[in-house]
């Protein structure tokens, strides 16, 4: 198994992000940096992660724990290197969010919720993501991909299979300096 | 008539950085706020300008920055709630995204009006790209000396971080957006105590939407009273409506507060009408939570007056005939629209969103949710429909946190103005086109 570490760079945003808060307070910083070990940690949190945070920052794992486990954005399972989130609420609803999903689960040939086979996908559907006027809509990484229509899926999947890259929330065209 | 205040520079190029922003008036609230006016005199100018919450319970900003606790030596902070997850809303995105100075600027002219030092803004994890933007133009307030210690030579200091979500509807209500900013789940909190006298690290708080602190922008350039003139009656200012469904232009408008209903759907300035020549069915006019009104009630109230788009126009005739303005999330429907599916869509929603802290909203949202299946499974009775009435009734007013509400008011609503439509379903259930696609769907909230 992989040591289980933050990069450098990751430890220096790491620290920054505990001092953003008054002293004291730093247990603050706990979503931020589940969100980069999840980037860092193959897109999920596996118990030896959230361990490992409850240690970086100094605290008890069951305060890890508990809030891993509240937030839908975090994986408590292992997932595949591109999790598309499909919107499935009200207005992608009304405007064929169905459809993208039920295309999505026979051309990966899996179900909502699990991975395929190469680990490659994992679909998800998902709660309004504020983006209902560009409806339907879904989200891989920190990636929009709105007014779709099935074919655009289909781009989209042979794209991010002919990349083979894992997408993360945190993949930014320049790194956080804050 | 027809200002537009928030959104003015928005089609500018570059207006997202720095110098363009700057060079087109930007950062002209903070100058004059911190130069020439005391913290009250601000205040006084929101107050005067009758601008009300944009986040959906549309409470008077003036008077809600008038009640934070000001006992000395203790910090205060000022939250920017910009968790943006009431389906059917997109316009806080759409603001930082196009014009993220202008967030910046109004959480400086606001947290100098409430003596905040430090303030953060608190931002859904979706959103993370967003984040990223605003955080870009916060480096550039610091460089260009707007933020940090004495703020244009002045005994004001500030700073401001980007707070960022996980994925939880909850957290855009205030005080679970609290605690989530203290690293902890977002179990909303029993009130009393307020965040005006107990939020952030048990310090005094205010917690406003984004569109909120944007419009203290031009509220302090331009003086309350100017803004004031800008509506009607208690609905004063402009507002972002984002209007998103069956229509021909969906998208983020920047209204007059009072438009016309009828002119907001079917002018070509704004929705531009139904799509693909279909009949107009039902709306929701302020993000999912408010009461769905049929046509007829959304043109016209009541009493045969033009419905308009203001929070006053919107509530007329409370809910037996009426709604809200919401979070401006208006979401219009076509007359193939199932109001029934809708409903189990939203009400899918609410289970999946409660936190489950009270008995009422955790186990009511389930059994409201199953309930609908059963219907849409063929399988309902006549009796189910009273069940659904009878379960939203035991939610509202009866939690901890207003999301109870938000659930039952989507139930009670359509019952009282579709009730034929559940009818129709439980006598004739063929009429139920694809019951068994249904039935997988429902599946997908095991996911
Ligand atoms: C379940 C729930 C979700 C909410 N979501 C949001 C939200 O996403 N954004 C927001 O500004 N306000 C939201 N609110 C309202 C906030 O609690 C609060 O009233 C608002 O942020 C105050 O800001 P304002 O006075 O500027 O409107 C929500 C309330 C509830 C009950
Ligand atoms: S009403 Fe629902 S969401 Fe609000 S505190 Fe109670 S259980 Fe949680
Ligand atoms: S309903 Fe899909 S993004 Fe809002």
């Amino acid at each position: 198994m992989k040591d289980i570490r933050f990069s450098e760079e990751s430890m220096a945003l790491v620290q920054r992000m505990m001092k953003r808060y008054p002293e004291g307070k730093h247990k603050s910083a706990l979503i931020p940096i589940l969100h980069i070990a999840q980037a860092e940690f193959d897109g999920w949190l596996s118990p030896e992660v959230m361990n490992y945070v409850a240690s970086v920052m100094n605290i008890q794992s069951i305060e890890v724990y508990e809030v891993a486990s509240f937030y839908s954005m975090f994986n408590l399972k292992p997932v595949g290197k591109c999790l598309i989130e499909v919107c499935r609420t009200s207005s992608c609803w009304l405007l064929g969010a169905e459809d993208v999903i039920r295309h999505l689960e026979k051309k990966l040939n899996i179900k909502v919720g699990e991975t395929s086979s190469d680990g490659m996908f994992t679909l998800k559907s998902v709660e309004c993501l504020g983006s209902c006027g560009t409806a339907p809509m879904l989200q891989v990484g920190a990636d929009y991909y709105e007014n779709l229509n099935l074919e655009k899926v289909d781009a989209l999947v042979s794209r991010l299979k002919s990349e083979g890259k894992r997408k993360t929330y945190t993949d930014l065209p320049e790194p956080r300096t804050l | 008539m027809g200002k537009k205040l928030l959104l003015k520079d928005d089609h500018i190029a570059g207006i997202q950085s720095y110098d363009v922003y700057r060079k087109n008036g930007g950062y002209a609230s903070v100058e004059k706020a911190v130069k020439t006016m005391t913290t009250e005199a601000v205040v006084e100018e929101v107050k005067k300008s009758g601008l009300r919450g944009r986040g959906g319970a549309g409470f008077p900003t003036g008077m809600k920055w008038s009640f934070l606790a000001k006992p000395p030596g203790i910090a205060r902070y000022l939250v920017c709630n910009a968790d943006e997850s009431e389906p059917g809303t997109f316009k806080d995105r759409y603001l930082m995204e196009r014009i993220p100075h202008l967030l910046i600027e109004g959480m400086i002219t606001s947290s100098y009006a409430l003596g905040a030092n430090t303030s953060y803004i608190y931002i859904r994890g979706e959103y993370y790209y967003v984040a990223r933007i605003l955080e870009k133009a916060i480096d550039e307030a610091y460089a260009n000396g707007w933020l940090g210690k004495n703020i244009l030579g002045s005994e004001y200091s500030l700073d401001l971080y980007v707070q960022i979500g996980a994925g939880a509807y909850i957290c855009g209500e205030e005080t679970a957006l609290l605690e989530s900013l203290e690293g902890k789940r977002g179990n909303p909190r029993i009130k009393p105590p307020f965040p005006a006298v107990a939020g952030l690290y048990g310090c005094p708080t205010v917690v406003n939407n984004v569109e909120t602190i944007a419009a203290v922008v031009p509220i302090v350039n331009d003086g309350g009273d100017e803004y004031a003139k800008i509506g009607i009656g208690k609905s004063t200012g402009t507002k972002l409506i984002s209007a998103s469904g069956h229509i021909n232009k969906p998208g983020v408008y920047e209204i007059d507060l009072g438009v016309p209903v009828e002119e907001f759907i079917f002018s070509d300035k704004y929705c531009g009408g139904i799509r693909g020549g279909k009949k107009f069915k039902a709306v929701v006019a302020g993000g999912s939570s408010v009461p769905i009104l049929p046509a007829d009630l959304i043109l016209k109230t009541a009493k045969g007056e033009p419905r308009l788009m203001s929070y006053e126009s919107l509530a007329d005739g409370g809910f037996a005939t009426g709604t809200m303005l919401g979070s401006g999330g208006f979401i219009v429907m076509d007359e193939d629209t199932s109001i029934v599916k809708n409903l189990w869509n939203f009400t899918r929603f609410y289970h999946h969103e409660s936190c489950g802290q009270c008995s009422p909203c955790r186990e009511g949202t389930g059994w409201m949710e199953k309930i609908l299946h059963r219907i849409l499974d063929g399988h309902g009775t006549m009796s189910d429909i009273d069940l659904l009435w009878d379960i939203q009734g035991k939610i509202e007013g009866k939690t901890i946190c207003p999301l109870g509400d938000a659930a039952a008011w989507p139930v009670a609503a359509a019952i009282r103005h579709f009730r034929s439509e559940f009818e129709e379903y439980i006598k004739n259930p063929k009429s139920i086109k694809d019951v068994k696609h249904y039935y997988r769907l429902n599946n997908l909230q095991s996911a």
